[in-house]
């Protein structure tokens, strides 16, 4: 294991390894996003209180966990890069930036489409939309910083800091419907001791979120190649792999 | 089938929320592929100045 990790600190062998995974990862990731989809649209019943409407539970909940947990990915890895000067940690972190902003918008966007026919608006600016709302500004400053800046040891530090500032957001976002009174239902799944959530409707939202998680490392993997390939553009592997024939 | 469609009345939300989901998920794949082709083909364009010019 720790002789993998130390291979794929290589930008050669990283570059080789993962595009030999991705095709992989991205069948698996469609295959869990169908299935959560058919269990999520068609074999699940109706809620009892929402109607069909609650169906945008499949794709706002996992999108929600995904926006907050690439997040804490983006963080861990600014750290890394910060302490041991990983230069793959600030690949990864930038490469996950983008798909941190998409899948935060679509919690958004798909919670406003839920909240309009359950709650009568599409927005209220309470605790836990309002801190959603704070996290796709951290992800969108985080993009901005590194686009502005030219030197890339700069740009990276620079973008750790601000990740590392914001965790503190993350709680916030996970206990705000606790904390403060708000529209917003409180947690359904996270409640070990009795899941509020009958299995035919937890089973499709389940595999939705691993779906998701899985998404997120194959598109995260395809930014990194490219990223990889764009930092190592000078080397010679990269030429020998473009080659003068291409 | 057409019930499915229909979604109880809430068609609107649910299948925009899907149509959204779908384009965002696309794009986001769309978008290194595209990358890469443009990042390899100037890679490529550079070495062949590259060749011609110590040629």
């Amino acid at each position: 294991m720790w002789n993998f990790l130390h291979k794929m600190a290589s930008p050669r062998y990283f570059h080789r390894i993962t595009g030999r995974m991705v095709p992989w990862l991205g069948a698996i990731t469609l295959l869990l996003i169908l299935a959560g989809l058919y269990g999520g649209l068609v074999l699940a019943p109706a809620d009892y209180e929402q109607g069909e409407s609650y169906r945008i539970i499949y794709l706002h909940v996992p999108a929600a966990w995904m926006s907050m947990f690439i997040y804490m990915v983006m963080a861990v890895a600014a750290a890394i890069g910060l302490i041991w000067h990983l230069k793959l940690a600030e690949v990864v972190a930038t490469a996950s930036a983008p798909i941190g902003a998409s899948f935060t918008f679509l919690a958004l966007v798909t919670g406003s489409l839920w909240g309009k026919p359950m709650w009568g608006t599409w927005w209220v600016w309470d605790a836990r939309l309002t801190s959603e709302l704070i996290l796709l500004f951290l992800y969108i400053g985080f993009i901005a910083l590194q686009g502005a800046i030219e030197d890339r040891r700069t740009a990276a530090r620079a973008g750790a800091v601000l990740l590392l500032v914001g965790v503190i957001n993350i709680p916030i976002i996970h206990y705000s419907v606790e904390w403060w009174n708000t529209l917003h239902q409180g947690p359904t799944i996270t409640k070990f001791d009795k899941p509020s959530i009958h299995l035919s409707m937890l089973i499709p939202l389940l595999l939705m979120a691993l779906g998701f998680k899985l998404y997120y490392i194959t598109v995260m993997l395809m930014r990194a190649r490219c990223e990889v390939l764009d930092r190592e553009r000078r080397s010679g592997w990269v030429r020998e792999l473009i080659g003068p024939g291409n | 089938m057409q019930e499915f469609f229909h979604m109880g009345g809430y068609a609107l939300y649910v299948w925009s929320s899907y149509a959204i989901g779908l384009v965002v998920l696309l794009a986001n794949v769309v978008a290194p592929i595209r990358r890469q082709r443009r990042l390899k083909a100037d890679i490529a364009r550079g070495i062949r100045r590259e060749q011609a010019r110590s040629a």
